[in-house]
């Protein structure tokens, strides 16, 4: 009867299973399979070359390190920028201030939007020849006509440019998931502060920060993972890896399938790269538990 | 438990009679289909209209499916070799390499037998550069049977267009466009002191930058010196290959490039030469097309890249510009090589040509084309592709030349610097090779 019982509730979990086997198992241990071979996506044989994919990657690949590095400089302009930007505008809200239903809903449409769009419509408003030119138009209507230029085209400044629309495109997440997190925070906490005589930033320092520690956490590590990993943005705004300025991995991910038709490297710089936001992610965990803990 | 057990039986019982079922409705229909995956939107209704006179012709059904873009569509023949999923007809979106890894794979029929039927009548109706691109020649380097393996339904040329109001606009003759490249630069002074866009193109997508440096490449050091160095014995840090790269450099110092042509994308550039925002545009004979559709108004010809050596002759990229091919594990083999011989009829591909505006295929109907596509057609015997020279560079080399000369045009390095750079690339990827 007990094994009866066993055997049903196997039965239960059983199409679960199946599912994320199917969808991401068996994937990802063919993925990483694929990565120890030669093969070019076509030809029904397959060269077995053993860890060389991965020696490659690491020892003589300079642009895959390169696209690392702009991707950590996005993720870095996100993890600042964007995310000091949301949790800015969610303490705002939080406020008892006019019209916050229509903030909070004007917040969240850059995230919904498709990325290659984002990346046109900026594309549009920041170019000069084929777009609206704004930005120099401000500049110049400012007093600076030094500083007007082609900002998508210039190598100095480009890799900024698609760091900062990402930027405007990925606040909205965090933004809501902050609001989320200040608003479990009790109000009772905040009068009784005020009672002992502490000011708005004695609070904020002492009992806002505190608790919104795991809430910041989830929002870094969304965001570590979110901006390494974009690329239809960049097409988009500058149309591809712009002689290395702003390739990213994903990038270099589609060049070895689509341009070298090398499908066994893109599944190595596929592990590679997801070894590389695991990594990160588990870093950034301990170092956000060491945290809480002295905080606590 | 029972109940659960009695749910799965009932479950599968159903299954097996819907599958039961399908087989034998399968067998009963006995209507030949014959289906083709393209990825051309702007040739959609065209082909969807020849394939209603073809089934009214002769009763049998073809279904046109539409792919785009491109890049989702060679994803998905792709994915369809590897589980032998192909359609009676396709397209290989792919350099030769990867066409040969098709045939090996099986996946394409070898249509030399129908080509040379009646006298070679098919092969004989096309013209004989478009039929290369797909064609392996004796003693080819890919290891492939020699042999026709693709039908071109339409030949594609690459060049130079201008606008001749904005010619007007600069004192320049709208009927004589640069021919040698010491004008193009001194038009690009011109195009600079009146504040206007010189030269649009999609070098963002740098297969585009690769066309016309392979072009100054033929024109400068001919065509064996290329395909020399493609073969190692000649290094990119040759004289003449810092030639091709600073021609580049002098496009750039004379102001003839447009403002951010690297970060441009071939649309973009489309737009703003239909809309007369720039004096040139180096693009393909589907622009015509194009910019009938986004401004039928608008004044242009098509010209050649003017020539930088006396030396040998320009060179463009050209050929076959879209190419079908059958499944070699088509059930209806006959019955699509029937079809595909009827789509590349003269009749067929007039009518193509004259609804799409792309250069037919066949040589029988050219009288029968628009002024500037005649223009475009004309250059066929300059095209050359590197699909029909039998050897292939290094995608790293490759890429390593079109990202320097990116790096040129934005002035982050210098002629020679790309050239050594790409050399190095080479040689290591030759001694990878030897290994």
């Amino acid at each position: 009867m007990k094994l009866k019982a066993v055997l049903e509730n196997y039965v239960f979990v059983l199409p679960a299973v199946i599912i994320f086997s199917i969808f991401y198992i068996i994937p990802f241990v063919w993925v990483f399979q694929l990565g120890l071979y030669e093969w070019d996506g076509i030809l029904p044989t397959k060269l077995f070359v053993g860890i060389n994919n991965f020696k490659e990657i690491v020892f003589e690949d300079p642009a895959w390190w390169g696209s690392l590095w702009n991707a950590g400089y996005i993720t870095l302009i996100a993890l600042t920028f964007q995310n000091a930007l949301a949790f800015l505008l969610a303490w705002a809200c939080d406020r008892e201030i006019r019209m916050k239903n229509f903030y909070r809903m004007v917040f969240f449409i850059p995230p919904v939007l498709s990325e290659i769009v984002v990346g046109m419509v900026w594309r549009f408003i920041i170019n000069d020849i084929d777009g609206a030119n704004i930005i120099n138009r401000m500049l110049a209507g400012m007093g600076f006509p030094d500083l007007v230029h082609n900002w998508l085209s210039d190598p100095e400044t480009a890799l900024t440019m698609v760091a900062l629309v990402h930027s405007w495109k990925g606040f909205g997440w965090g933004f809501l998931i902050f609001l989320a997190g200040l608003q479990t925070i009790p109000h009772e906490l905040y009068e009784a502060s005020r009672v002992d005589g502490a000011n708005a930033r004695e609070s904020f320092k002492k009992i806002t920060i505190p608790l919104m520690i795991p809430v910041m956490v989830l929002v870094a590590i969304l965001t570590v993972l979110g901006s390494m990993q974009v690329f239809e943005l960049i097409l988009g705004l500058v149309g591809g890896e712009f002689a290395g300025h702003t390739s990213v991995p994903a990038l270099r991910i589609l060049a070895s399938m689509r341009v070298s038709s090398r499908f066994g490297y893109a599944c190595a710089q596929g592990i590679s790269f997801g070894l590389i936001l695991v990594i990160i992610s588990f870093i950034q965990y301990r170092f956000s538990h060491k945290a809480r803990q002295a905080s606590n | 438990m029972k109940s659960f057990l009695r749910y799965c039986l009932a479950a599968l019982l159903i299954f097996g009679i819907s599958a039961l079922y399908g087989c034998a409705s399968k067998q009963e229909n006995k209507t030949v289909i014959i289906n083709i995956w393209h990825w051309m939107t702007d040739r959609q209704a065209a082909f969807k209209e020849l394939a209603a006179r073809y089934e009214a012709k002769t009763g049998v059904k073809v279904n046109f499916e539409l792919y785009a873009p491109s890049d989702a569509y060679t994803q998905k023949v792709r994915a369809a070799a590897q589980g032998n999923n192909l359609p009676d007809i396709f397209g290989v979106l792919a350099e030769k390499k990867d066409f040969a890894s098709f045939i090996k794979a099986g996946h394409i029929l070898d249509l030399t037998p129908y080509m040379d039927a009646v006298d070679g009548k098919w092969r004989s109706s096309f013209f004989a550069k478009a039929l290369a691109v797909n064609e392996f020649p004796e003693g080819n380097s890919y290891g492939i049977k020699p042999g026709v393996y693709g039908a071109p339904i339409d030949i594609t040329t690459i060049q130079m267009v201008y606008n001749k109001g904005l010619f007007k606009e600069l004192g320049l003759n709208p009927d004589n466009p640069p021919s040698i490249f010491d004008e193009l630069l001194k038009i690009g002074r011109k195009i600079k002191a009146n504040n206007m866009q010189g030269l649009v193109s999609g070098w963002a997508e740098v297969w585009m930058i690769d066309c016309l440096a392979n072009n100054y490449a033929f024109n400068i050091m001919g065509e064996e010196k290329v395909l020399d160095t493609l073969r190692g014995k000649v290094s990119y840090n040759d004289p003449d290959w810092v030639k091709v790269f600073s021609v580049f450099k002098e496009m750039r110092d004379s102001g003839v490039l447009a403002s951010g042509i690297v970060t441009m994308i071939n649309k973009t550039a489309e737009q703003l030469f239909a809309n007369g925002k720039a004096v040139f545009a180096f693009n393909g004979s589907w622009c015509v097309n194009v910019y009938k559709g986004m401004n039928p108004d608008l004044e242009y010809a098509a010209m050649l890249p003017p020539k930088a050596s006396d030396k040998y002759p320009m060179a463009i990229w050209g050929g076959a510009g879209s190419s079908f091919m059958v499944n070699a594990r088509s059930q209806n083999k006959e019955e699509t090589v029937k079809f595909l011989k009827w789509f590349t009829d003269k009749e067929q591909q007039a009518y193509l040509s004259g609804v799409t505006q792309n250069i037919p295929a066949n040589k029988d109907c050219l009288g029968s084309i628009p002024g500037t596509l005649a223009q475009f057609a004309d250059d066929m015997e300059l095209t050359t592709h590197p699909n029909i020279w039998g050897i292939w560079e290094f995608p790293v080399v490759t890429e390593a030349l079109d990202k320097g000369i990116q790096s040129i045009i934005i002035g982050e390095k210098s002629p020679e610097q790309v050239a050594s750079e790409v050399a190095k690339i080479k040689e290591r990827e030759m001694a990878k090779k030897k290994n």
